[in-house]
């Protein structure tokens, strides 16, 4: 058990080497955790709160510096600087939520994909501790190929499937809605070794069946992708290096009344399989209603199509979207939402509501003028709402 | 209600000042606006117009939505009118109305005053895309390239933010002044621009990078005491261009740092120890740092001018009638009336400099420059770090305020960088030691040859520690390929 007292903290820096003094994040800054002398351009760690107010009015991309300690540095460290410490090598051990990664590029790529909720993301309050980084680029680990099936019909425009990789005696411990970093083998055309790619966890912390020491994969074969298609031609028994787990905020609550709205397309899904097979394997029926909103092309290119249809309506009130089925209109994941606006806005209301938003970028744009409507419907402030959700840990987006 | 965050798309400029509701001065603006295309066409950058360039546009002015980058052929940027947020409850912060509500309309008494204070400010932005239009044939590398543009559309916008408030507050006068700043051109024998940095040309990128240091560097500090303003528009408009702004300085900074890495990285390599050998350092086809030092002096130097008179009037009076402050005027802590106070201002003497203590009032384009050298110190002492990192003997100096002025106590004075009085031959025979001269001017350039292979870098310049937006190194800042 570490107390906490050592539990790690993300410390928000800026690099004095790129640095230009504009003060422009000074400014930006709504409580004044910027200050300065003639030298240097700081943030005083007691007082920033994470609200990135401050990271896209630098002209420079000096703001956009991190280091996870045990003791901040001080102001006059700081202040003091010519150029950014290194990392100091951490023992690893349960994040307090505001580490998604040790890893610059991992970190960043989190960082996109959570931007869409506006704001800092905070992790459900009730959510349990995720482990992060536990294996890195150098130290990564090896897991088995125990299964690969496609999940969306052969005749289907896409392919897309579903891996499981077994983890042996590894421990990897994960959460439903944390990601793994795949690493491809062989380097770039400059001789460099890829980035890692992220994919959502889609299986449950507990592995496929209940205590299983294995994690699923459900990933879309990309034109020309690398990763994806290395992963797809994966064959039974093939070895494959993961990193991770990524990700402390995009977690499920673990109070049992938690009312969770899921909306995804595609391989956005992948989250949601776990956080539904979560409570069927804990809560079932007696916890707080699941709603899934999810948007495919057509019924056969919908990933979990089968196995979806078999969760019970009580516990997992489904809304499956097409938007390419003959002889039908073209229905998005916001048309529906907009449908079920009466019931959406009474779950706006609700204390123990957590909606999670997952899938493809151009998702996000309809899903958040659904809600604006919504909102606006009930007589509710959505910008406003929306911020209090996410400060709350209440509201997540995870797009890419 | 106005959102005044979000920017309005609902007319042909994008505003955040409710544009579509103020029918006479967004007439007014349609009238201009094809005159300033018409302009941006013929002297905006050269060669450029059809290129797909990869820039930051504001889509809100806050902090989170003044940066959303994406590709856009710069005739079709979104050149708006942006103001910062109002702040409830304003006051003037400074002069004879200190802690008066500032004025949301022009006090008759002031208008001449602020009216040339704005056509002043607004001269020089599109004097400075005049000057770099040729930049672009040359540039260094795609990601300088791109930065040179967003450089050049922003100085655009700023130009529309001036001609606004002319639009909106000066009726006939300030259309006039407004189609003025349209018609005078950098250079131009005829009708020159206003001030004397802004008709020098810009031969090459290094002068282009000491232009974005020092003399938009000067920009940055009017603009600050223009945002301390009593017009509460004229501050809101300044407060949101100092935000872009930055981004100049950045660029200055970074490209000045950028060229000293590289020599500095070249000498090592090739075994110089000595950076005055400085045939052996250019046979390597990088800049020798004392050249860059004399580029250094004579970028410095001209920006000292922009200030104008160290004791002015005009200057005073303007303090005084709350319109243009000082240097961050409200975290000062005094009597911002300045009623009493005093300042120290460098005279000459004839033979020598001496500190005289006069009227603060009297003094605030010296104080503003004083704030300026310090600003300025700033990255000089980054280089210097860098030189010393890369283990070279070297040292960038500011030279001394009087050195090379032609406005000012030290317009008829001869001094040396180092602040000796000395006589006009002996300065004469000297100058070429402290400024570059035609042979410097002709070997740099000599290196001004286009890198368009996104990645990859000229050989004078080294690349950049990061990527603008997050983007990697071989991102394609401009496509050059596909029109």
């Amino acid at each position: 058990m570490t107390d906490a007292t050592t539990v790690p903290i993300k410390q928000h820096l800026i690099d004095p080497e790129i640095c230009i003094r504009c003060h422009s994040c000074e400014e930006a800054c709504p409580i004044d955790a910027i200050t300065h002398d003639e030298n240097n351009v700081v943030v005083d760690a007691e007082i920033c709160n994470f609200c990135m107010n401050c990271i896209a009015p630098c002209p420079t991309g000096s703001i956009d510096n991190w280091r996870v300690v045990t003791t901040p540095y001080s102001l006059e460290e700081q202040l003091s600087w010519m150029e950014l410490p290194e990392q100091e090598d951490l023992a690893v051990g349960a994040s307090n939520g505001s580490i998604e990664a040790l890893e610059d590029e991992v970190e960043r790529l989190l960082a996109e994909a959570h931007k869409g909720a506006g704001g800092h993301a905070r992790a459900p309050e009730t959510a349990a501790k995720p482990t992060v980084n536990l294996y890195s680029r150098e130290t990564p680990a090896i897991a088995t190929v125990q299964g690969s099936y496609r999940l969306t019909a052969e005749d289907a425009d896409s392919e897309v499937r579903h891996i499981i990789l077994d983890l042996g005696r590894t421990v990897f411990p994960v959460l439903e809605g944390q990601s793994v970093g795949v690493l491809l083998p062989g380097s770039t055309e400059a001789g460099q070794p890829h980035l890692p790619r992220l994919y959502s966890i889609s299986s449950p912390r507990d592995g496929e069946r209940p205590n299983t020491n294995n994690l699923s994969l459900t990933v879309k074969r990309e034109p020309g992708g690398l990763c994806s298609n290395y992963l797809c031609d994966l064959q039974k028994g093939d070895q494959v290096a993961l990193t991770g787990p990524f990700g402390s905020t995009f977690l499920m609550p673990n109070d049992p009344a938690a009312r969770i709205v899921m909306i995804c397309t595609g391989t956005g899904s992948a989250p949601f399989r776990a956080f539904t097979m979560r409570r069927q394997r804990t809560l079932g029926e007696q916890g707080g209603p699941l709603t899934l909103f999810f948007g495919a092309r057509s019924p056969e290119a919908l990933p979990y199509f089968g196995p979806l249809k078999k969760v019970p309506e009580t516990m997992l009130a489904k809304h499956l979207v097409f938007s390419r089925v003959e002889g039908q209109p073209k229905r998005y994941v916001q048309d529906c939402m907009l449908e079920q606006a009466e019931s959406l806005a009474e779950t706006l209301r609700d204390p123990h509501t957590h909606i999670y938003v997952c899938g493809l970028k151009a998702m996000e744009q309809g899903v958040e003028q659904a809600f604006e409507r919504i909102a606006a419907g009930a007589g509710l402030d959505w910008p406003d709402l929306k911020a209090r959700l996410r400060d709350g840990g209440r509201y997540h987006v995870e797009t890419y | 209600m106005l959102n005044t965050n979000d920017v309005s798309y609902d007319t042909q400029i994008p505003n955040n000042v409710g544009l579509s509701g103020d029918r006479r001065v967004l007439k007014a603006l349609e009238r201009w606006h094809p005159g300033y295309i018409d302009w941006w066409k013929k002297l905006g950058p050269e060669g450029f117009q059809d290129r797909q360039v990869y820039l930051r546009t504001a889509v809100s002015v806050d902090p989170k939505g003044w940066a959303r980058f994406d590709y856009v052929k710069m005739p079709e940027y979104r050149w708006g009118i942006l103001l910062a947020p109002q702040v409830e409850g304003r006051t003037i912060p400074f002069g004879q109305h200190y802690g008066e509500p500032a004025w949301q309309e022009v006090p008759g008494e002031y208008r001449a005053m602020l009216r040339r204070l704005i056509v002043i400010q607004g001269d020089t932005e599109p004097a400075s895309v005049e000057q770099q239009r040729h930049l672009g044939a040359t540039a260094p590398s795609l990601y300088d390239l791109r930065n040179l543009f967003q450089v050049n559309v922003e100085e655009g916008r700023h130009l529309w933010a001036m001609v606004y408030l002319l639009h909106k507050y000066f009726g006939a006068d300030g259309r006039e002044e407004a189609d003025g700043l349209l018609k005078r051109r950098s250079g131009s024998a005829e009708a020159p621009r206003m001030l004397g940095a802004f008709n020098e040309a810009t031969p090459d990128w290094l002068s282009f990078f000491m232009f974005t240091y020092f003399t938009d560097r000067d920009g940055k500090m009017q603009l600050e005491s223009l945002a301390q303003s009593g017009f509460d528009p004229l501050s809101r408009t300044c407060r949101f261009m100092l935000t872009e702004e930055a981004h100049h300085m950045f660029v200055g900074e970074t490209g000045v740092g950028r060229t000293i890495q590289r020599t500095c990285e070249a000498m090592k390599e090739a075994g110089i120890e000595d950076p005055n050998e400085i045939g052996k350092v250019r046979a390597l086809g990088v800049i020798d740092l004392p050249t860059i030092q004399k580029k250094l002096n004579l970028h410095f130097s001209l920006s000292l001018d922009l200030f104008g008179a160290e004791v002015s009037t005009n200057a005073a009076n303007a303090f005084n009638a709350g319109i243009k402050g000082r240097y961050q005027e409200t975290k000062i802590d005094d009597d911002h009336r300045l009623t009493e106070a005093t300042y120290p201002v460098a005279q000459f003497l004839g033979d020598r400099i001496e500190v005289a203590e006069v009227p603060a009032l009297s003094a605030i384009n010296m104080r503003l420059r004083d704030d300026y050298i310090r600003d300025a110190a700033g990255g000089v002492k980054r280089w210097n770090t860098l030189i010393k990192k890369l283990g070279v003997e070297f040292e960038m100096t500011l030279p001394h305020e009087g050195f090379n002025r032609r406005i000012g106590a030290f317009a008829e004075a001869h001094v040396t960088p180092a602040g000796e009085v000395v006589s006009a031959d002996a300065w004469n025979a000297r100058r070429d030691d402290w400024l570059p001269d035609a042979a410097d001017g002709e070997f740099i350039q000599s290196l001004m040859k286009p890198e368009t292979e996104p990645g990859k870098y000229a050989g004078w310049i080294a690349p950049p520690k990061i990527g603008i937006d997050n983007k990697p190194g071989d991102f394609e800042y401009v496509k050059l390929a596909d029109a």
